[in-house]
């Protein structure tokens, strides 16, 4: 076939043509290539099970035109994701999918150079807060008798949890400087690691989220006795929070999606539009439900303001716990 | 008998046409991905999940569940017609697989292989299927100081695995130590080993990494090396009736690796946080150990091939007992699976197997399906995978380094790793030429990560004292078999000497 000028103008035309609808569908920004949907923990933890929801209901729904691609950069408790966040050469395609270590890691770390603040809000698909769990054969029915017990143990009570420095570290740490209690800590790799051996009798109590306790506190082997929650979880009614016990202290993990500094304007919309349809789903307000997570929606600038305010409080967490 | 009618409905769920044809086809994607070096059932698994959000949440468990078994029948196949673990269950393959392939007996390696993981899935299945809920209570009582006295012994039966060099043997331990110590430590909360300040090294040396860098890059240096370019392949032939009397002989000198195999594989692999790849590792220990001929293994042994083999497959069914019974993945592919569950609408948990009777039973009887199907599918295929070893180590070698270096980026997307490969393989090379065994480093690397942390946690819990490994009821006779393994060389060889000095 030879290129003549007028083949070459049909060509130019029939594309041009073939390409409107959808040009003229979307408004603004379109995705034009696969997109990097970065993981902050490894495959299977909390962050990955949420990211894959997302990516699941994206795809059955149709809702991207372009792949998201998600990639486990859970390495140096999140540091690996931040850097590359950080370094990222297509920030208009790349995105983050962030637990707590998305505060405490460049606290923790200050090497890295990573400043959060310059990270693209997205949305906030959830917070997850922390619950206190005891095995049923421990005897312990109430926070009082908890601390009453961890108090006759003397520093041989042990509690287990995520690694130090991370979540559930720091609402231990909280809760031992506010009751004054001397506990052997045991870090693990993740909440599934640590449940486990609550199941099996190795530790003595943990503070996971209640996504990964439900299954055993629905079979009756774990005794939820305390809240990290601002208010009364509905799934747990009975179960008194910190905050009504006179102490000003609540904790979540966020689960939120964030984009790498520098992304455009007309980009965060897209991906705020696409995850925000994603968000109104049945699916995921069925997530939030069964996960029990809380929502907490807030526009871009409430979430800085938001970021800013974690940065600090996680800055006076770490530096109260390694006093 | 209650749980016999609970399993034939899950077989006929199983063999319904949807989930029939989801089986076949999830087999074969798996047993492709496992073949591919690097790409194991983990990115198997995370890959297809989304997909599965269009069928029935019964139908998306047993496609991935297809997906996970392929892939341990694949993983054998790289490991003997390239000489690199297709996953890091299957490195122990490599050991006798890839002498057997040299030998011009890829087709015994491989049926042997596809024998075993068949052999190892059923005796698994039954296993589970008669035992879980009991299985389950042993699992929740191994602690840190059991899983690391499993792991103590997991290295002491391959203290023999370097050959008589024992100081060589114990430096490639020690340096594949010092590679799994790389990274993060969770348990201070601190980077640690970031060699030269390199960002990537924040998230350690994967196995992957180091394996492809070994056994893909090294591997074939030293055989340019060795034959100058000139290499005489290995010219097998493939017949039905080869085939045939290859099962007989595999059937022969395989059956003691094999049965090995299915029963540390299983109860190794239904331990959470020991899985897979211990399992097989172990099994190759133990089935060198018990041999009545163990100058044989590393030199084409059958029973070498099939005792890795039959664990992996054995140790998947056992890994998913954690995960139905109590919910708590036993490995990352099972970690995966329970997101799964998740996205389906189901609470994994202990009363999962009480209200989802059709989803577990249902997924239970896709075992004994995707078992028999991978078998097949398998032997079908070994002629296409023999043939790749007629190709002449001219276009043979370009191809495993192009292989060797998609499979390492593809697992992590990263460009440093393929540089490390690149390391690794040269350093590898090398260590080599001067008789350094690599196998102990490469071992070192996958127990590592689960022995240091729950060493560590264990210390924790009895505040420094060691007694707390032998003072247990089941750690202690652990450690106490694992000390006397690892002293058993050194016996042996102060013995010769002295029989030496007295001649």
């Amino acid at each position: 076939m030879k290129l003549t000028k007028r083949l070459f103008l049909a060509l130019a035309a029939s594309t041009t043509i073939a390409t409107l609808p959808i040009a003229a569908f979307a408004d603004g920004w379109q995705p034009k290539r696969p997109i990097d949907f970065t993981i902050m923990a490894g495959a299977g933890g909390g962050a990955d099970q949420i990211a894959r929801f997302i990516q699941s209901v994206v795809e059955a729904n149709g809702l991207t035109n372009r792949p998201l691609i998600p990639t486990n950069r859970g390495g140096g408790s999140g540091a690996e994701s931040l850097l590359h966040l950080k370094d990222a050469r297509d920030p208009d395609h790349t995105l983050l999918v962030t637990l707590n270590s998305f505060y405490t890691t460049p606290i923790r770390q200050e090497a890295l150079g990573v400043d959060i603040e310059t990270f693209t809000p997205i949305i906030m698909m959830g917070v997850d807060p922390f619950v206190l769990w005891v095995h049923k054969d421990s005897g312990i029915a109430t926070f009082e008798e908890f601390v009453a017990k961890v108090k006759e143990m003397d520093g041989e009570f042990v509690m287990g949890g995520t690694g130090t420095g991370q979540e559930d570290s720091i609402v231990i740490a909280y809760m031992s400087g506010a009751y004054d209690l001397k506990v052997k800590y045991i870090p693990y790799d993740g909440g599934g690691a640590v449940a486990k051996d609550l199941a099996g009798k190795q530790i003595m109590a943990t503070v996971n989220n209640p996504s990964e306790a439900k299954g055993f506190y629905e079979a009756g082997d774990f005794v939820p006795l305390l809240a990290f929650s601002d208010e009364r979880m509905e799934a747990y009614p009975d179960v008194p929070t910190l905050k009504e016990k006179g102490h000003d202290f609540s904790y979540y993990n966020q689960r939120a999606i964030v984009g790498a500094p520098g992304m455009s304007d007309e980009a965060a919309a897209y991906y705020r539009e696409v995850f925000g349809k994603v968000y109104d789903s049945e699916k995921w307000q069925g997530y939030l439900v069964s996960e029990s997570l809380s929502p907490l929606i807030m526009d871009e600038a409430e979430t800085r303001a938001y970021w800013s305010r974690q940065v600090q409080n996680h800055r006076q967490l770490l530096s109260e716990m390694s006093n | 008998m209650e749980v016999i009618s609970f399993l034939a409905d899950g077989i006929l769920l199983a063999l319904e046409p949807v989930n029939f044809a989801l089986i076949i086809i999830g087999v074969t994607v798996g047993l492709f991905i496992g073949a591919m070096p690097g790409l194991g059932s983990v990115n198997g698994v995370a890959i297809l999940l989304p997909i599965t959000f269009l069928v029935p949440p019964n139908s998306a468990i047993i496609f991935l569940a297809a997906i996970y078994y392929g892939a341990m029948y694949g993983g054998a196949i790289s490991s003997v017609t390239l000489g690199i673990p297709g996953a890091s269950t299957a490195v122990a393959t490599t050991f006798d697989g890839r002498p057997l392939a040299l030998q011009g007996r890829a087709s015994l390696a491989l049926v042997t292989a596809a024998l075993a993981s068949f052999v190892g899935g059923t005796v698994a299945n039954v296993l589970f299927t008669l035992f879980a809920p009991v299985l389950a209570s042993t699992a929740l009582s191994f602690g840190p100081p059991e899983i690391f006295a499993l792991m103590l012994l997991a290295f002491a039966t391959f203290v023999g695995l370097g050959g008589d060099d024992i100081p060589k043997t114990v430096f490639s331990i020690c340096l594949g130590l010092v590679l799994a110590a790389v990274g993060f430590d969770t348990i201070s909360g601190e980077p640690r080993l970031v060699l030269f300040e390199i960002d990537g090294f924040m998230r350690g040396i994967g196995f992957i990494v180091l394996a492809i860098g070994v056994y893909g890059i090294g591997e074939m240096l030293w055989t340019i090396e060795q034959t100058r370019g000139e290499v005489t392949t290995t010219n097998p032939k493939m017949t039905v009736k080869g085939m045939a009397s290859d099962a007989k002989e595999a059937m022969q000198r395989g059956w003691k690796g094999t049965w090995i195999g299915s029963l540390i594989g299983f109860f190794v692999g239904i331990l959470p946080a020991a899985g897979a790849t211990p399992g097989s590792l172990m099994s190759y220990g133990v089935a060198k150990m018990l041999s009545k001929t163990p100058e044989e293994y590393g030199n084409g042994s059958p029973d070498g091939v099939a005792a890795p083999e039959a664990a992996n497959n054995s140790a998947s069914t056992g890994s998913m007992l954690p995960m139905l019974t109590l919910g708590i993945p036993g490995s990352p592919t099972t970690a995966i699976l329970l997101g799964g569950m998740v996205i389906w609408g189901l609470t994994p948990g202990p009363r999962l197997f009480l209200d989802e009777t059709e989803f577990v039973w249902g997924l239970i009887g896709s075992f004994y399906i995707s078992n028999i199907a991978a078998l097949v599918i398998n032997l079908a295929f070994i002629p296409l995978f023999v043939w790749m070893l007629r190709m002449p180590f001219t276009i043979l070698a370009p191809l495993i380094f192009v292989l060797s270096i998609i499979g390492g980026f593809a697992a992590s997307r990263s460009m440093h790793d393929l540089w490390l490969i690149v390391i690794f393989g040269m350093a590898a090379f090398f260590l080599r030429k001067f008789d350094y065994p690599l196998a102990p480093a490469v071992l070192a690397i996958v127990l590592g990560p689960i022995a240091e942390p729950t060493l560590r946690q264990s210390l924790l819990l009895s505040s420094g004292d060691p007694m707390i490994f032998f003072n247990r009821p089941i750690a202690g006779p652990i450690t106490i078999i694992a000390i006397i393994l690892i002293l058993l060389p050194g016996i042996k060889l102060l013995r010769r000497k002295r029989a030496m000095a007295k001649n």
